[in-house]
């Protein structure tokens, strides 16, 4: 089974660009990714896109699909209607390099903020830790790296000037995760999330929580107990009279 | 054209960073050398992501009887005895310490009831020995590396102000051609920023390729588009040898539908959970394929595996898990024979043996690929699987001990690119542990090279960097050529009919036939567009590389006149002894590709010595049998 698809895909550059009108054919199961290709294959040899594993494993093809933010590759045709225009645009908070690719060295900026696990004074094969204690970060170490929760929340999508002082869900999912982390020497976590992650400015919308194709509960499971512990921390008299004479940091 | 060249300095260079080339860069750097880390993708992206099962480690943190003795002798089963010994020996000895060293990075295995790493089992693995999390290993065994990398940038920026000073990485660059000195040294390499299009050449004494495997050169396959074959070629250009090229693994598992995802991988973790494989009538098919050479070391009934499960002491291990080759032929037997699924391949289920909550726990990733793309629950439905191209075996002919590829000097290779660890054929789970074992020791053989030459650089003329400029840009010159999609979907079919899963010196021939027609048309190609991250010109540079690696796939498959491994040929379908001590080689040769014997070293006696002598002849000819010494019973104590 096949019909002609109308596409309205987004080219240009950093100097701008506008909405191409393509028509396409699509077949039985496929997903966007597979129409971009065949685009690609047959109309538009230089339309940029990146992807790898077709998947959803790698988190490379993400783009905006009538503007949600999603994977190519795991967005089927079969979500739309025949008589639909499927309109597909770079992720909005990034710029633009060419076509769907956007610059995303934000992220490996931010990345490369956080301080990295500090291993515990155990020597390798010593490490013991139990299942239930290492699920709770296992499940942000499961991000991709899409950079979908970055493209959708507003702190950053709405406010460029934000990007300074904001990490983004993704690099306070990371925060949580080592925070989480059963062996991690460091105890400063989440005092890290606040000074210098700025994690005072997420609201809660919880809109990268909708957006995550791992289903990571962002929101609720990294970032709120986050937000708990900066809170307890700061407002807590015991442990601020503690910090202050010096028994222990935070 | 040289105006805009960018030029870098480095001590090593690492191109390709999956899980080879980021460890390689981890040793490199940690032995003080400023080194350079080259993606095709964005960092983090690489195909070692999509590796779902685990890591073989010898750890015995579930069955306290393994040992790296039991891991190599399962290891030169798998292959069929055709791996480099040394090479599975070191990579036997030195997985646990690679992996546990990931946990000092921070890695999150999976753990047993003691705290320790949990181990799951595998395809030709005698004892659960997978390191893993949930089906999803590779990721975090990348983003371990990954993080890794950020924290020794770090380090440097604490020390230097600049955290590029010793280690940095260039996401979005391809290296085109590798740069050599007049007397075939290495002095660096030459490629392109996706992103710009904008030429980059790196002068360094070391290059480690790292690049991963040829699947894109075939239709059906679990490789993504940067499988391309790249480190074959730029060694095999360089005047270095590729080894063991014929042997090509298909996956038993990729889904065959929609159409769209077929060949995406479904885990061997299905059939090491307690899934099973069901034809057309319902029936257990792969109890009537158990190969004399596995017999005695499988369950004869399903009773029997269905208990090793959870008795494996007692019990013997069920026929779905024999190795990859195995059950790939095994399936593609019975879809021929018309007791396939409805589109083209067989059942794979687990519905009807494990509870919901169980499968969403230790599958989540396959649950979630089947629920999004095929629309099917696999808590309730089987799966549909057919053979998929995942891994070559075949590559840079390497000096096990240093990673050094042949004949020229400063180059090596770790992981997929290089041959010679996994034989005829790779067990599930020794990839990543390959990846790390020889990933660190080619950024160790690295180092020690570059501090070997004592600050002596060899230089590069340049009028080699004006001719890789030229080559590389030769797609923007013709008018009127081929588009490059097209010739890329006529190879890869032709590769994927004719030099696939069951081969024919008839078929191959043809297969070389339309190879060297493809060739000729390669050289003219058109491409629109101008040089800002335009995929159809990086598919024409690609495309020069897959040509190659196919050439060889062939020309090697052609002469191997007998099936082992990742070689099947329906006329000579059985192993032949004679050809187990030779490996074939394939060089460059003018513009095609040359192929020759090489006879293999003979296996040290302490691990010939790990074996029984009856199962020694099954592999070896009586000439070599006879030259064993008679004390060769197995002296490890560690049982078989």
């Amino acid at each position: 089974m096949s019909y002609d698809a109308r596409f309205r895909v987004w080219r240009g550059d950093a100097d701008g660009g506008e909405l191409v009108d393509y028509t396409v054919e699509v077949n039985d199961g496929e997903v966007v990714l597979d129409i971009i290709h065949r685009l690609q294959a047959t109309q538009s040899g230089d339309l940029a896109v990146r992807w790898n594993c077709k998947a959803g494993k790698c988190g490379s093809c993400s783009a905006e699909i009538n503007g949600m933010p999603r994977l190519l590759c795991m967005t089927r045709m079969s979500t739309f209607t025949e008589a639909e225009t499927i309109t597909v645009t770079p992720l909005r908070a990034f710029p633009v390099i060419r076509d769907l690719v956007t610059d995303v060295s934000f992220n490996y900026a931010k990345a490369r903020q956080i301080p990295a696990f500090a291993p515990p004074d155990l020597a390798p094969g010593e490490y013991r830790m139990q299942q239930v204690d290492v699920e709770r970060s296992q499940e942000f170490r499961k991000c991709i790296e899409c950079f979908l929760c970055q493209d959708t929340c507003h702190v950053v999508r709405d406010h460029e000037d934000n990007k300074e002082a904001f990490a983004g869900p993704r690099f306070l999912i990371r925060a949580a995760e080592l925070d989480m982390h059963p062996l991690d020497a460091r105890d400063d976590r989440a005092d890290f999330a606040r000074e210098e992650q700025g994690i005072g400015m997420c609201n809660i919308t919880k809109c990268c929580t909708e957006v995550c194709p791992e289903h990571i509960k962002i929101t609720d499971n990294a970032i709120i107990p986050m937000k708990e512990r900066v809170a307890g921390r700061r407002y807590d008299p015991l442990v601020w009279l503690g910090t202050k004479i010096g028994l222990r940091r935070g | 054209m040289t105006a805009e060249l960018e030029q870098f300095d480095y001590d090593v260079l690492i191109v390709g960073a999956g899980g080879a080339g980021l460890r390689a860069a981890i040793a490199a750097r940690e032995a003080g050398l400023r080194t350079a880390i080259i993606c095709k993708s964005l960092f983090g992206k690489a195909h070692t992501v999509m590796a779902e099962g685990g890591i073989a480690a010898s750890m015995g943190n579930v069955n306290s009887k393994d040992s790296w003795q039991v891991h190599f002798r399962d290891t030169m089963r798998g292959g069929k005895f055709l791996n480099s010994w040394r090479m599975a020996e070191l990579h036997a000895k030195e997985a646990p310490e690679r992996v546990w060293e990931l946990e000092t990075y921070g890695a999150l295995f999976d753990r047993t009831p003691d705290g320790r790493i949990s181990q799951r089992n595998f395809g030709g693995h005698e004892y659960p020995r997978l390191a893993h999390v949930g089906d999803r290993t590779g990721l975090e065994l990348i983003r371990t590396m990954q993080q890794k990398i950020v924290s020794l940038q770090q380090d440097d920026e604490r020390e230097s102000g600049d955290p590029e000073s010793r280690l940095k990485v260039f996401a979005e660059v391809t290296i085109t051609d590798l740069l050599q000195d007049p007397s075939g040294a290495v002095a660096g390499a030459f490629g392109y920023w996706r992103e710009s299009g904008r030429f980059v050449r790196f002068d360094a004494p070391a290059v480690v390729l790292a690049t991963g495997g040829i699947g894109k050169s075939f239709k059906v396959t679990s490789n993504s588009w940067e499988y391309t074959g790249d480190g074959h070629a730029l060694a095999l250009r360089a005047g270095s040898n590729l080894v063991n090229m014929e042997f090509v693994q298909f996956h038993p598992t990729g889904m065959v539908w929609p159409p769209s995802v077929k060949g995406i991988l479904v885990t061997e973790s299905v059939r090491g959970d307690g899934g099973v494989l069901k034809n057309s009538e319902g029936k257990r098919f792969m109890f009537d394929y158990v190969p004399d050479v596995f017999r005695g070391q499988y369950a004869q009934t399903e009773e029997e595996g269905d208990r090793w499960y959870t008795d494996p002491d007692t019990n013997k291990r069920p026929p779905e898990l024999l190795p990859r080759d195995e059950v790939a032929r095994a399936i593609n037997s019975e879809v021929k024979a018309g007791r396939g699924s409805p589109h083209g391949g067989v059942f794979l289920d687990i519905a009807s043996r494990r509870a919901p909550e169980e499968i969403l726990k230790k599958l989540p990733s396959m649950h979630h690929q089947f629920k999004e793309l095929a629309d099917v629950d696999i808590t309730k439905e089987p799966m549909e699987v057919g053979p998929t191209c995942h891994y070559v075996m075949g590559g840079v002919e390497v000096d096990p001990d240093t990673a050094a590829a042949a004949r020229v000097p400063g180059l090596f290779a770790a992981g997929e690119v290089s041959g010679g660890m996994h034989g005829s054929n790779r067990l599930g789970g020794n990839s990543l542990s390959d990846l790390l074992v020889f990933g660190a020791r080619a950024g160790t053989g690295a180092a020690a090279y570059v501090q070997g030459l004592g600050g002596r650089r060899p230089q590069v003329d340049q009028a080699v960097i004006d001719a890789a400029a030229a080559a590389a840009l030769a797609p923007f010159e013709e008018e009127g050529g081929e588009n490059p999609y097209t010739l890329h979907q006529e190879m890869q079919q032709t590769m994927n009919d004719l030099v696939g899963i069951i081969r024919t010196a008839e078929e191959i021939e043809r297969a070389l036939e339309r190879l060297e027609d493809l060739k000729a048309r390669a050289e003219h190609l058109t491409v629109e567009g101008h040089r800002q991250f335009n995929p159809g010109w990086h598919l024409a540079l690609d495309l020069r590389n897959m040509l190659a690696v196919s050439e060889c796939v062939a020309r090697a498959a052609l002469l191997r006149q007998e099936s082992r491994g990742g070689h099947t040929r329906d006329d000579f379908p059985a192993m032949d002894p004679r050809w187990r001590g030779r490996n074939l080689i394939c060089s460059a040769d003018g513009d095609g590709i040359a192929v020759r014997e090489q006879p293999m070293p003979a296996m040290r006696e302490d691990l010939l010595a790990l074996f029984e002598t009856d199962e020694l002849a099954k592999y070896l000819t009586p000439e070599e049998l006879a030259a064993v010494p008679t004390a060769a019973t197995h002296t490890d104590g560690s049982g078989s």
